[in-house]
Formats: C-alpha cells, sequence, structure tokens
C-alpha cells in the first residue's frame, strides 16, 4: 500500500493533490506540501544516503536545514543539484532524486568496506602517511582520494535557468515566522514601520506548524495563518517567504535568497531561479529558533535515529509516522511532547527514556495518563541495528553497572537539548555567551542594530516566545522613529516550563567501544575528537581543521555544540573556556549563481561602441578590446585578406595617400577655468603656462612614485578652455587622478573638468593628401602657414560644428577632426565622400599599431608602469624648475641609475624570420634550457611596409646607449631564438618633416 | 613518533591510544637566543629551518591565538611560481622546490598537490602579456607552457568556450608544477619538526610590547610577561605594521580583508587550478571535494576578518562567466583574512633600522605559496644577519631607493596589487 | 556591505565609491626632501581602530570625501568633503551608520 506511513488526518498537506516522484529509479507517491523527505518517510524509505568515509547507511535526523545525513541528487540533466537536503525539498509532480556517494547501489556500497578499517581512517590520517614514494602523492595517492571524497556529482553543462539581485530597505526586518517572528512582524508593523519578514518556508508560522499547541484558544497552526493572514493583508509589510537570511554583513546589510521557483519543476517563463535579496533594515529582530541538539550514543546515526523535534514536525506538519515503535531519549523536558505526539498519532511509544534522576513531576504525570512507561537516569548506550535501527540498549547515567537493558524499537527521538541560532548574531560582529541553564550559547552583547528573540535567544516556552516578539517589534519600530500602541498579547496554552540537565556523551554498554559520531556528514566521532586533543589540536579551531568537524554541509548545525562540550570535558575545562567558533556566512549554503545575478557571459561587463561602430561593422571590420571599447582592428576586403595583407595595405595606404581612423575612444576630458595652465603644469611633467590659444600639446604624466602615468595631448580652445585626451585605456584612472588632487590637494585652483569621453567623436584623418581631402569640406584656411602642425580651429564640416587638430600618431601630416558624437557617423561618412575621388580609405587600430612603432611613439606596452620618463627618452621633456606629480621621487637613486629598461628599436638580422612580442633579449652565450639573465623584452612587434622587415620596439637594459648593438631574441615557449639589431626607436622620418609638411 | 603507514596499522591495532602530542606545550622561558612572533607557517617554518639548517635550537615562536589562525589557514592555498620579475621567480621557485620534498622533510604530509596552475588568456595583448611572463619563467629556470584553446580545454573541459560570452578564452599559460597543499597541515608539519629539534611553540601568548635599549631589542612583552631574546624576527603578516608600531616604525604596508568562499563537497570537477583572465578569480577543487575560490581584495583598510558582499558577487560573476556550471553549485562559507599589502606587491624579508629585529611581511596575496621559501631565506637573514642572495631585493629600503619590484605596474597603491 | 554617506548625496552603498587610502598623509611641499616624498608616498601608520580615509563617490557625484572609519568593526564615525587642511578625525562628529544608536 502507498504512503502506508501516513496519519489517516492531520498536517498542512493537500490530500487532495497527490504527487508522483521518483527516487532512485522508484516511483513513489506524496502529497502536495510534503518535502522530499517526509513523502518518503511516509512511504516507509529511511535509508537515504551513504556517509562521507565510512559509507554508512544513513537516514534522516531531522526536518529541516540542519539535516546532516539525508542528501540526494536532485533532477538531472543541467538542472542537477548534488547535496540537496530532502528535508528542504518542496515535493512537486515529477521530481526525480537519486542517492549519491555509493558504488553500485544505495543497499550495497561496495566502500562500506571502510567501516572495517575505520581504526585506520583515525581524525588526521592522511597527514601521518601516503608520503612514499615521494611522486605518489599526486600521480596515485591524491587521485584515489579525490575519487572516494566528495559527495554528489556536478552537472557539467551551463545552468539552464537564472537568477536574480534585488534590493530593499526597511525600518524593522524579521527574521523568522515562527510565534516571536510573527508577533514582532505584527507589532513593528501596527507601528506603522516598514516590515520584511522572512521565512524559509513556503508557509509562515514555523514551530506553531511543527507542535501540536494552541495560541488564543486555537491550533497554533490556525492562529499562524490567521497572523500571516492579516500581515499580508498590511501594505507596510513585505513578507517574503521561502527566504533565508543566510548573511549579516557591516552596517546592518543583509543577505538573503529566495527560492523563487525549487518548488516547481522549472521556473515558469522569465521567472529566476531563486533571487538573491541585499536588504537594508534600520532595525533586525532575529526570531530564528533554535536547533535541537542529538544524544551522542553508540551507532547514533543509524536510520531510524532522530531528532525528537523532527519526529514532532514529520508527525504535525506533514502527518508522516517516522516509525511504529519508538523509544524517546531526552535529557530535558521539551522531548516529552515527542511522546505525546507520537502517542496521539498512533505509534507505539515503548518508553521515554530521561537521562536525569528526577524528571520534571508534570511531565511524568503526562505520560502516566497515557501510559507511557518512563525510564529516569538511564540513557541510550548504544543502537544495533542492519540498515535500520532494530533495538538499543539502555544504560545507566549515574555509574550503575548493571546490564544494558534491551528495548526493540524502530525509532528513537532524541534530544540533548536546544541550541539558540545565534548564527547571525555571530555574523554581525557579536560573541555569543554560555548560559549554563540551558546548557548552550546565547546572543551576547549587541554590536550592530539587532535583537534576537524567543528560542533565538533561548527562551524556550511559547508564551514567552509571543510576548517578547510583541515587545521586540514595538521596540525595533520605536527605534525606527516610530510611535502608536502595543498590540493585544497571545496567549499559549498548556506549555511546559522548559528544564535540561546536560549529559554530553552516553556511557556505552559493558564500556565497549562504539561509534559515537558526532558531526554526521563528516563522520567525526567521539574519538576523533579525543584523539585529536591528545595531539595537541585542543583548540576549538584546531580541533575542527583537525577533524573536520562542522565543516559538511550542514556547517554542523546540530554537532558544534556537542563536539565542544566534548572537547571540554576532556580538557578538564567548563565550555565557556573553550569557547566557540566564529560563524561564518551563509547560514545555509547558496547556490553561486544567485551572487552572480545577471553579470554572467555576454553581460559580465558592458560592451562600449562608437558613434562609427555600425558602420565599421557593415564593412565587415574585424573588431579588437581596448577598455571595454570595441575598436575596427582591420578591414579586410575579401574573405582571403589576412590581417597582415590588410594592416599593411592600409599603413600604405596612409603613408602614400589618405586614410582614416576612428580614434572616438581616447579620454576626453574638458577643463575650464583660470587657473587650468597651472593645473596641467602639476599634472604633466611639460610647461602648459605659455600654451597659445589655437595650440595644442603633447604631455607625460608621472605618477606621484614618479613613474610614467599616460600620456596625450591638451589643446587651449579659449582663454580658459582646454581639451586634454588620455590614452584609451587610462580615460578613467586619469579623470580620477585629477579629481583627487583638485580636491584634495589643491582646492584653490579655479578649475573645473569632466569626461567628454562619449560626447566627442574623433576621426584621424591621415596621409600626405589629407590635407587636400578635408579642403573639399573644411570651411577655414588649411595651409601650413595658418595651420601649422598643433593647431587646432573651430570650424564646420560641410554642415556639422567640428573642431579640428593638426596632430599626427601616424608621422605623417594628418589632422583630427572631433564632432559631437550624434554627428558622429554623418561625419565619417562625409569624410569618406569627400575622399572617395582620392580613393580614401579606413584603416584600423593594427595599422596604427604599426605606424606608431614605426615611429617609435611609445604606448601601453611600453607604459608598463615600470618606466620612468627617463626610461622612455622623454626626460627631455621635463620641466624640473616647476612642481608636477611625481618629480621628486622620479629622482631616486634606482630610477636614474645604470641598469634601467630602456625603449629601443629592434631590427631583425635574419631574413624572413619574424620577431615575436614577449621574446626576451639575452646575451648570444646563454643557452635557451639555462637559467640566465634577460636583460630586456620585445613589446611590439610589427612588420614594416615602408622598411620592408620586420621591426620591434622593446624595452633593454641601458638601452638608449646600444643602438648598434647584436642581442639575441628568445622565445623558449616557442623554442625560439633569433638574432636582432638594437637602434634608435624611431624607424622612419627622424626629423619629424612629414608631420610638419 | 615518526609517522608511517606502519605506525598507522600499530596505532589502529592498539585503539589508537599511543599517538602522542604532535608539539608540545611548553611555559616559556625567561630567554630564548632567538624570539620569532608569530605561529604561522611562515614563523614556524623559520624556527624550522633555524634549527635544522642554522644550528639555532633556543628558539621560541611566540602565537597570540592558536598556531596556523591566520592566514595560512584562511588562503585559497594555490602554490606557484609563475612570476615575471627576477627577484620574485627566482625567490618562488626555491620556495617550489622547498615544497617538492616538503612532505617528506617533515614527516608529515601536506598533500603538496602538483596538479598544475593554469592562467587564462581572453585577448591577445593578455596573450603577449603570457608570453612575456612565460618566457622569463623559463629563463629563470621554472616551467611553463603555452596552451592553446585545445590545451585549455583538455585541462579545464567545463569552461565557457563559446563565441556567446564577453571575454571568451584563446589560450593559457600554464605551470604544471604548480598545484595546491593542505594549508593548515602546512603549519602543522612545521610546528611538528620544529618542536621535536628543541623549537618551543608558545600559543596564546600574545606581544604587547617590543623592550629595547637604544637601537638594540631586549625581549618581548607577552601576555605571559616579559621573554628575553638575542633577535626578534616578526613573521605577523595582515599586522606587521602593528607590530612595528611598538617600536614607532611606519611600514609602507597597508592591511586589507580578501576574501576566500567554498563551496560543497563534490565529486571531483576540476583538476588544476584555473584563474579567469578578465576577473579576479581563482578557483582549484579540494582533496575533500569542495570547490575553493577566491578574487580580489574588498579594497579598503581592514583588520577584520570579514568581507562584504560587492566582492562576493564581483568574484562570483567572474566564476560563473568562467565556468557556467559552477552555477548551481552552492557556497558552503565565507571567510576573510587580513592581507599585509606591500607598496610595490612584492613582500618584505629584511633588516630593519633596529639591529637585531627582522621584519618579514608584506606578503600581499601571496603568502601561502611562499611558506617553505620565506622561513628559509628568513632563518638565514636571522642566524647570518644579512640577507640571503635570494631575498638581498626584499629590502625595505627599496621604497626609499626606487628599486622597486611590481610585478603588476600599479605603482604604489596597495589595493591594486 | 558599507553604507558610506557622501556628503552630496546622502548615504551609498560602498560600491558607488572607489578607496584612495590613508587621508592623514600630508603632501609634502616642491622642494621637500626625498624622506618626506617617500614618507608621503609609501608609509601609513595602517592603524587598527580609527582611521581617516579618503573615498571618491566615483559612480556617483564623484567627489573625494573624507572618512573617519574604525578599521577593525568598519563602523564608520563621521564624513565630510574632502580637503587639504582637514585634520584627521575631525569632521561634525556625527556617527552616519554602522552601529545601534
Amino acid at each position: 500500500m502507498s504512503q502506508k506511513f501516513r496519519c489517516d488526518e492531520g498536517g498542512a498537506i493537500d490530500r487532495r493533490k497527490p504527487l508522483s516522484f521518483t527516487f532512485d529509479g522508484k516511483t513513489y507517491q506524496g502529497y502536495e506540501g510534503d518535502t522530499l523527505a517526509s513523502a518518503l518517510l511516509a512511504n516507509g524509505v529511511h535509508l537515504l544516503g551513504r556517509s562521507f568515509k565510512y559509507h554508512r547507511p544513513r537516514g534522516i535526523m531531522c526536518a529541516g536545514s540542519e539535516e546532516p545525513n539525508a542528501m540526494v541528487e536532485l533532477r538531472t540533466g543541467a538542472r542537477k543539484e548534488p547535496n540537496t537536503r530532502a528535508t528542504t525539498i518542496e515535493l512537486f509532480d515529477g521530481l526525480v532524486a537519486n542517492s549519491q556517494n555509493r558504488w553500485p547501489s544505495l543497499r550495497f556500497d561496495v566502500m562500506a568496506v571502510n567501516n572495517l578499517f575505520s581504526p585506520l581512517l583515525s581524525a588526521g590520517f592522511y597527514y601521518k602517511t601516503f608520503m612514499w614514494p615521494v611522486s605518489f602523492w599526486t600521480n596515485v595517492y591524491e587521485h584515489i582520494i579525490r575519487r572516494a571524497a566528495g559527495l554528489g556529482t556536478a552537472a557539467t553543462e551551463a545552468d539552464p535557468d537564472f537568477y536574480e539581485q534585488c534590493h530593499e530597505h526597511c525600518d524593522v526586518l524579521v527574521v523568522g515566522a515562527g510565534p516571536a517572528g510573527l508577533m514582532a512582524a505584527i507589532s513593528a508593523a501596527n507601528y506603522g514601520a516598514r516590515v520584511i519578514i522572512a521565512d524559509e518556508h513556503a508557509q509562515l508560522g514555523g514551530s506553531l506548524i511543527n507542535e501540536n499547541f494552541n495560541v488564543d484558544g486555537i491550533s497554533g497552526k490556525d492562529w499562524a495563518a490567521r497572523q500571516a493572514q492579516k500581515l499580508a493583508g498590511m501594505n507596510n509589510v513585505h513578507i517574503l517567504n521561502r527566504t533565508t537570511i543566510f548573511g549579516y554583513y557591516d552596517h546592518n546589510t543583509i543577505g538573503a535568497i529566495e527560492k523563487v521557483s525549487d518548488h516547481v519543476p522549472q521556473p515558469a517563463a522569465g521567472k529566476p531561479r531563486q533571487r538573491m535579496w541585499t536588504l537594508y533594515p534600520k532595525r533586525v529582530v532575529i526570531a530564528a529558533g533554535a536547533t535541537e541538539r542529538p544524544l551522542i550514543f553508540g551507532n547514533n546515526d543509524k536510520p531510524g535515529v532522530m531528532l525528537a523535534s523532527a519526529v514532532r514536525t514529520y508527525i504535525n506538519r506533514w502527518g508522516v509516522k517516522p516509525g511504529s515503535r519508538a523509544i524517546v531519549a531526552t535529557n530535558n523536558s521539551d522531548a516529552y511532547r515527542t511522546a505525546i505526539d507520537l502517542h496521539q498519532a498512533g505509534v507505539r511509544v515503548v518508553a521515554v527514556v530521561d537521562s536525569r534522576m528526577h524528571p520534571d513531576a508534570p511531565l511524568a504525570a503526562k505520560l502516566d495518563a497515557l501510559s507511557i512507561e518512563l525510564i529516569a537516569g538511564k540513557t541510550i548506550g548504544a543502537a544495533e541495528g542492519g540498515q535500520h535501527l532494530r533495538y538499543v540498549q539502555l544504560v545507566s547515567t549515574q555509574g550503575l553497572t548493571a546490564d544494558p537493558q534491551r528495548i526493540d524499537c524502530d525509532l528513537v527521538a532524541s534530544s540533548s537539548g536546544w541550541n539558540p541560532n545565534v548564527h547571525l548574531h555571530s555574523q554581525s560582529g557579536a560573541k555569543p555567551i554560555y548560559d549554563e541553564t540551558i546548557a548552550s550559547f546565547v546572543p551576547g552583547q549587541s554590536r550592530q542594530a539587532e535583537v534576537s528573540i524567543g528560542a533565538a535567544k533561548g527562551s524556550f516556552e511559547l508564551q514567552d516566545c509571543l510576548d517578547q516578539g510583541r515587545a521586540a517589534g514595538a521596540e525595533a519600530a520605536k527605534l525606527s522613529g516610530f510611535k502608536g500602541r502595543l498590540i493585544k498579547t497571545a496567549s499559549a496554552s498548556d506549555d511546559d516550563a522548559y528544564s535540561i540537565e546536560a549529559l554530553w556523551i552516553a556511557p556505552t554498554p559493558y564500556n565497549k567501544s562504539y561509534k559515537q559520531f558526532i558531526d554526521q556528514q563528516n563522520d567525526v566521532k567521539a574519538s576523533d575528537i579525543d584523539l585529536a586533543a591528545r595531539e595537541g589540536y585542543d583548540s576549538v579551531e584546531l580541533l575542527k581543521r583537525y577533524t573536520t568537524q562542522g565543516m559538511a554541509t550542514d556547517q554542523g548545525k546540530t554537532s558544534n555544540v556537542n563536539a565542544l562540550a566534548i572537547l571540554a570535558a576532556q580538557r578538564g575545562e567548563p565550555i565557556p573556556e573553550v569557547g566557540t567558533t566564529t560563524f561564518r556566512p551563509p547560514y545555509v549554503p547558496v547556490a553561486m549563481g544567485n551572487f552572480a545575478g545577471h553579470t554572467v557571459g555576454y553581460q559580465f561587463m558592458p560592451v562600449r561602441r562608437t558613434a562609427i561602430h555600425d558602420w565599421n561593422e557593415k564593412q565587415g571590420a574585424v573588431f579588437i578590446e581596448a577598455g571595454m571599447w570595441l575598436r575596427a582592428r582591420y578591414y579586410p576586403q575579401s574573405p582571403e585578406d589576412t590581417l597582415y595583407d590588410c594592416y599593411v595595405r592600409e599603413t600604405n595606404a596612409t603613408r602614400s595617400n589618405v586614410a582614416m581612423v576612428d580614434v572616438s575612444t581616447l579620454g576626453k576630458i574638458d577643463i575650464q577655468g583660470p587657473d587650468v595652465a597651472e593645473f596641467l603644469n602639476r599634472l604633466y611633467i611639460n610647461n602648459w603656462l605659455k600654451l597659445p590659444i589655437g595650440r595644442a600639446r603633447y604631455g607625460i604624466m608621472l605618477r606621484e612614485d614618479g613613474v610614467v602615468f599616460d600620456d596625450g595631448t591638451t589643446t587651449r580652445l579659449g582663454e580658459n578652455h582646454y581639451f586634454m585626451t588620455t590614452t584609451t585605456a587610462n580615460a578613467a584612472p586619469v579623470l580620477a587622478h585629477m579629481e583627487y588632487y583638485h580636491q584634495t590637494a589643491w582646492p584653490e585652483l579655479d578649475v573645473v573638468f569632466c569626461s567628454v569621453t562619449e560626447q566627442w567623436t574623433g576621426i584621424a584623418v591621415a596621409g600626405p593628401n589629407s590635407r587636400k581631402l578635408l579642403e573639399n569640406v573644411i570651411d577655414i584656411d588649411l595651409s601650413n602657414e595658418a595651420f601649422p602642425f598643433m593647431a587646432y580651429g573651430e570650424c564646420k564640416m560641410n554642415n556639422i560644428s567640428a573642431r579640428l587638430f593638426r596632430i599626427s600618431f601616424s608621422g605623417e601630416l594628418a589632422y583630427e577632426v572631433n564632432v559631437a558624437a550624434d554627428y558622429g557617423e554623418q561625419a565619417w561618412l562625409e569624410l569618406l565622400e569627400a575622399g572617395r575621388e582620392m580613393g580614401v580609405s579606413p584603416y584600423g587600430t593594427e595599422a596604427l599599431g604599426t605606424m606608431r612603432i614605426e615611429k617609435g611613439h611609445v604606448a601601453g606596452s611600453e607604459l608598463d608602469g615600470r618606466t620612468t620618463a627617463l626610461d622612455l627618452g622623454l626626460e627631455g621633456m621635463a620641466n624640473r624648475s616647476k612642481h608636477f606629480i611625481g618629480k621628486h621621487n622620479s629622482q631616486r637613486p634606482a630610477l636614474i641609475g645604470d641598469g634601467r629598461l630602456q625603449v629601443v628599436g629592434i631590427k631583425s638580422v635574419e631574413a624572413g624570420r619574424n620577431l615575436r612580442i614577449g621574446a626576451h633579449l639575452v646575451d648570444d652565450k646563454v643557452k635557451l634550457e639555462s637559467v640566465s639573465q634577460s636583460q630586456g623584452h620585445i613589446t611590439a612587434i610589427t612588420f614594416s611596409p615602408s622598411l620592408g622587415c620586420g621591426i620591434a620596439l622593446g624595452l633593454l637594459q641601458d638601452g638608449a646607449s646600444r643602438h648598434g648593438e647584436q642581442i639575441d631574441a628568445v622565445s623558449p615557449l616557442h623554442d625560439e631564438k633569433i638574432r636582432v639589431e638594437i637602434c634608435h626607436p624611431i624607424f622612419i622620418d627622424p626629423k619629424g618633416e612629414l608631420v610638419r609638411a | 613518533m615518526h609517522y608511517s603507514a606502519l605506525s598507522l596499522v600499530k596505532q589502529a591495532l592498539s585503539g589508537n591510544r599511543g599517538w602522542t602530542r604532535a608539539w608540545r606545550n611548553p611555559e616559556p622561558k625567561k630567554q630564548y637566543d632567538v624570539i620569532i612572533i608569530g605561529g604561522g607557517g611562515h614563523g614556524l617554518a623559520t624556527a624550522y629551518y633555524l634549527a635544522k639548517l642554522h644550528g639555532i635550537t633556543d628558539v621560541a615562536v611566540l602565537e597570540k591565538g592558536y598556531i596556523g589562525g591566520g592566514n595560512t589557514g584562511r588562503n585559497t592555498t594555490i602554490v606557484r611560481s609563475n612570476y615575471l620579475l627576477k627577484p620574485n621567480s627566482q625567490f618562488y621557485e626555491h620556495s617550489m622546490k622547498l615544497w617538492e620534498g616538503l612532505s617528506q622533510d617533515l614527516n608529515y604530509n601536506v598533500m603538496f598537490s602538483q596538479r598544475g596552475v593554469l592562467n587564462l588568456f581572453h585577448t591577445d595583448a593578455q596573450r603577449d602579456a603570457a608570453v612575456h611572463r612565460g618566457n622569463a619563467m623559463h629563463l629563470n629556470g621554472v616551467d611553463a607552457e603555452l596552451l592553446d584553446l585545445d590545451g585549455v580545454k583538455k585541462l579545464m573541459p567545463h569552461l565557457d568556450f563559446s563565441r556567446n560570452t564577453r571575454f571568451p578564452v584563446i589560450g593559457g599559460l600554464s605551470q604544471p608544477r604548480g598545484g595546491t597543499a593542505r594549508h593548515d597541515a602546512v603549519a602543522w608539519g612545521f610546528a611538528r619538526a620544529a618542536d621535536s629539534l628543541g623549537v618551543d611553540i608558545i600559543q596564546k601568548c600574545e606581544v604587547t610590547g617590543i623592550r629595547r635599549a637604544g637601537d638594540k631589542v631586549l625581549g618581548v612583552e607577552t601576555s605571559r610577561g616579559f621573554i628575553g631574546a638575542g633577535q626578534v624576527g616578526v613573521a605577523v603578516a595582515g599586522n606587521s605594521s602593528r607590530v612595528f608600531n611598538m617600536v614607532g616604525m611606519k611600514l609602507p604596508i597597508e592591511s586589507h580583508v580578501l576574501q576566500a568562499f567554498v563551496t560543497e563537497g563534490i565529486k571531483p570537477l576540476i583538476d588544476t587550478v584555473c584563474t579567469f583572465g578578465m576577473g579576479h578569480f581563482y578557483i582549484s577543487q579540494s582533496d575533500k571535494g569542495g570547490l575553493v575560490f577566491g578574487g580580489d581584495l574588498d579594497g579598503y583598510n581592514s583588520y577584520a576578518q570579514r568581507g562584504n558582499l560587492p566582492t562576493f558577487n564581483h568574484v562570483v560573476a567572474g566564476g560563473v562567466t568562467m565556468m557556467p556550471c559552477l552555477a548551481r553549485l552552492r557556497i558552503l562559507r565565507q571567510w576573510g583574512g587580513v592581507m599585509d599589502m606591500s607598496m610595490d606587491g612584492t613582500p618584505i624579508i629584511s633588516k630593519t633600522p633596529i639591529h637585531n629585529l627582522y621584519l618579514n611581511g608584506g606578503w600581499c596575496y601571496g603568502g601561502f605559496k611562499a611558506t617553505p621559501g620565506s622561513g628559509w631565506v628568513f632563518a638565514y637573514t636571522i642566524a647570518h644577519d644579512k640577507a640571503h642572495e635570494l631575498n638581498k631585493d626584499f629590502t625595505l629600503e627599496r621604497f626609499r631607493e626606487g628599486s622597486l619590484i611590481d610585478e603588476k605596474g600599479v605603482g604604489a597603491s596597495p589595493n591594486a596589487h | 556591505m558599507l553604507r558610506i554617506e557622501c556628503p552630496w548625496c546622502g548615504v551609498r552603498n560602498e560600491d558607488e565609491f572607489s578607496y584612495g587610502g590613508d587621508a592623514s598623509v600630508q603632501r609634502p611641499a616642491d622642494g621637500g626632501s626625498l624622506d618626506e616624498w617617500y614618507d608621503y608616498v609609501y608609509t601609513r601608520d595602517n592603524s587598527a581602530g580609527q582611521h581617516t580615509e579618503h573615498w571618491q563617490h566615483l559612480n556617483g557625484c564623484r567627489a573625494w570625501i573624507t572618512v573617519v572609519r574604525d578599521t577593525i568593526t568598519h563602523e564608520i564615525f563621521d564624513t565630510a568633503p574632502a580637503s587639504p587642511n582637514l585634520p584627521p578625525g575631525s569632521g561634525s562628529g556625527k556617527k552616519t551608520n554602522g552601529v545601534k544608536s
């Protein structure tokens, strides 16, 4: 029969909506509202996985995100999610899940043999062996270990789903929608505060749904539903269900993950899979509840051994009986409820075993009324069974050595007390403190605007939770500046007082050695903690790292405090002395896609396109990235055209006729004010005080450490108006640099400036016929006398207002036309038309680069952040009688001494052999394979159409004085060695006559 | 106690009762020949090599918390020597050679895994820079291979190789001898080996002051009282400025927080160390199965071992862009370490103006891989009161003189290195 | 997420800003000694605790501002427009964000 462990009634499930799913290929039925875990339990399936190290059979221990064992590979193909907790998977129709870390099958797993060798696999065993022979670690041992380790298998295809990122501000964020959280949210909202309430479940209510409570005379479940309805009706409340608050960051910023589509087979069209929220609350009320600890006894990892609260949750929330013969084992009052709920659900409760000698009398009476046996002063020493629990052995907690008492059962509901969820509190920078009365850590002093309430604060009684929520919500609203009145109280019925006597580890039957698991997922046993402490790994952090306790995907939620207590006992110190570890985000593991959001793949960074981009694209230009811009690199004229063919053709066209290049990507900064000349004087190494209106000048900027930062031209457009260009790559840094000095050092300078890079399109028209071309469209006199080299003028280009600069990067007679970017394409087309009869053509950055190498102009690969003006042969520009940035530091001894890498020209002396960027310049006596001293390297290469040979620029030690020397250029990566000659970096027109023609 | 497969079997047969402390827990003596401040990998390695290679065994390592609790246990465990500039290349290669025999030398398996380090490149300019660096590596005796797209696909088959990504991969520079090691084990292995040579490892002993007579150090004030010393070495990267503040010195160092992340454990997915070329992202898979990754600094001075979301988001965006199947894997833990960011991106292992006080710091992101090499040259420097050939350029004076070792060429912007 | 109050734009996320380092270093006058320039460019207090530093509201109004922040807790005590004359730690003394009030 299907779902034979389903109760006849009850649970927050919709029995009218049966769902079908498969686990390890077998099909089962569940109901809407189930988790995978509850549906499997309803079908009597307890064995879900194998443990990490010993491959022991494991089942379901918990009912929520703290589950260490019940992990599956959910879904298939590109949507596969390994290590997914069955306890957090909302069931949907058609769900497919598979067990992991087993071979060949879950029931028969070969690697379970590890269990037999477990004495060899003690804590840290791998640090003590696998060292010989030396080469075996990487090649053999590690190979085997890696394949044995890990849990599930990841998908290797791209994730087909997408993730969203949202931001929201609020006055009060309430974390958790249990009794305390619901009251806090309503209370704060009633004051008028903007409230966000987040809960990891679909349904608000928390423990009110898990437990069999009554509030205000109705069932807790119904009461919670009413409060949820009330909140949904308030327009100052934002309910984030299926949302986990995972991180508490600086300045009261909170990270949250909303599982938008994980409860359906795949996201609906346009819906993200998950959504990451960054929340900015003024106040945070943490009502995140508490996590129950398991008792530590022999074989406490058997399927069938569960947390007492989880057992209640399966009964109350999902109407599922996790077993048919139950033992409840506890050291506190809370687990008695489990016995009662089990009994009411029709499960036989064999006994309640309370490790305390004197259980609370009212609770004892309740059991008595139901004829449930209470065994005091004993606890479970060990569990036994194969792949499922069959019986337990009870032992005395009072040191009595009587024979253990065997009790047959298929379910143990165990509780060793509760740990308040202090994770967010700790992440906020605060330090939790140990509270003896509940034998756990509670929030300490707040460091940010947060307060913990209810179980998260260590208050485990329902009435306290309701009252604290009411007060904390109001207080948070008041602190956010709201005034109002307290809502009326809610009253809980029949709530028992909480009491506990810590029992950290059970004696074993006959003092035999058993595996007593602390961290079930990582297979860390009590004996491992003992061993680590004996070996000196005896601080909490060392222990954690040595044993791996708390490092598994459950982040030690159920194991940390138990481990700490056992360590404290081993060290003979009280728990507070031993300390606790810092809780780090995220609270639960979060899919990486959330953090990436939309900025992935093609959207990883923006693409910048110039006004001429579309035209370039139509021409079939090949593009190249430059500072996120796409620049035309070359223009193939036929499918056979190579890069080489193109740049040679384009260079020749420029040098012999006229050609045009889009230079819009250069950084452009408009600078105005009476003190601009002085400002430039301090920014650049050269002098700017006497630049006339209508003239441009080339300048070099240094960093404060004296190394060259950037170069470019600045033009004086008017009395107090200048126009600066920077390299494409440094456009933004130069602007920030100028702003820094102007605002922090020299605010007395009366200048204003801003970036106009994107406002202007720049077109360089270069070549001996450039003047002739421009004369067809420009309305000013372009004769050498009227408009000499470095001249500037405003003009009309046909009907377009333009700025004209006579500057040259190619070394030819050349002009640069700037027009408003909106007219960029039109200007480009008009220039092409104006030069059509002359045969004007476009050229790309490759030809541009060729011509700059031929001219020895330094660029990015020579301005590598280590070279000085002296190294680049530009020191002559410096005016050291004035102040400029970097002036003093550029004179440090090592920057002006011998052995500097200086820019040189390089020619191959081996005909027909190409030079290579990145080749190093070495002495010819050096063998390729030997350790040698590089004397420099090649920074840029090209084939020079003008010279008909391969040329290069490079940086060479003391290169300025080594022209004429021969040296080897080697590229060991390519097993390559070429003889080269060092020469002056300017290969053509050294006197610069062409640009002045 | 010697560690071996045999010792494991023997202990297993006797219920693992016979294992002894990996290192003693001694009370501090009144005086030591050498005190090393800082019980991280570097300090412990220094003590080990002082004792082993220089016969100086009257050594104490003082640690304010527990050993290996700082950056030794907070990094992404990458070991490489793929540097451009000669001083770096030769120093890190020396360290690499020490790594290659470290487990055997220490009798402690530090799981040094030479699975290779692959730097992707995405543009011609990046390829040119990779050729420049790869050739420099060869010329300094370091292994390097230039890979084309097919070569990259063999090492990292699940990257986004489509053209429909912002920066398609075009190749990579690989250092096959690079890889990873088990970070905690490095501290523990050095501690155990140093202890066995007589070094006192003193945890929970915070240095609160440095007692001086003129330009000579007499010893250190600690939370456990004054301890005299003939020489004092400082290896507290992240906190170098705080310790040198005790002697009134300012350093060319800023402390910045660097975040690191690990995912849930999965079966082998990534077999090498891989770095993205267009964003700051590096990733490898631990032997336990977690994907360990990191990225850029948060960018502001910080001594908090915690980072914030914007950097987190940016780092992961780079990762998912590089390897789209990562999107569904879950991040398990996020943490921060405090980096000693030097002003040129290169460490300082140097004598100081105070005669018997020595500085080992400024490690930026690069300290873990340097651990054995750093200890080795620092021990030499302390033992001989002068730098070894391998650290002669890593001086404090280089900033004043202008002999900077600036791999990235970004100048005195510590948060940009 | 650091939340930084730009004196012109109000409280904004840290990713709108770029960091400019220690604002207490004094830029020497032209003709200052190499030692002074060395100190200015290279050495830092790097204090653990209160730290006066420059940030630029890069993706906003582009103003450089001075921020007084704790480098251990990241708490921000004060922000003001940058100025060469700002003594370290000065300002309105108004706490802008970071911790409970």
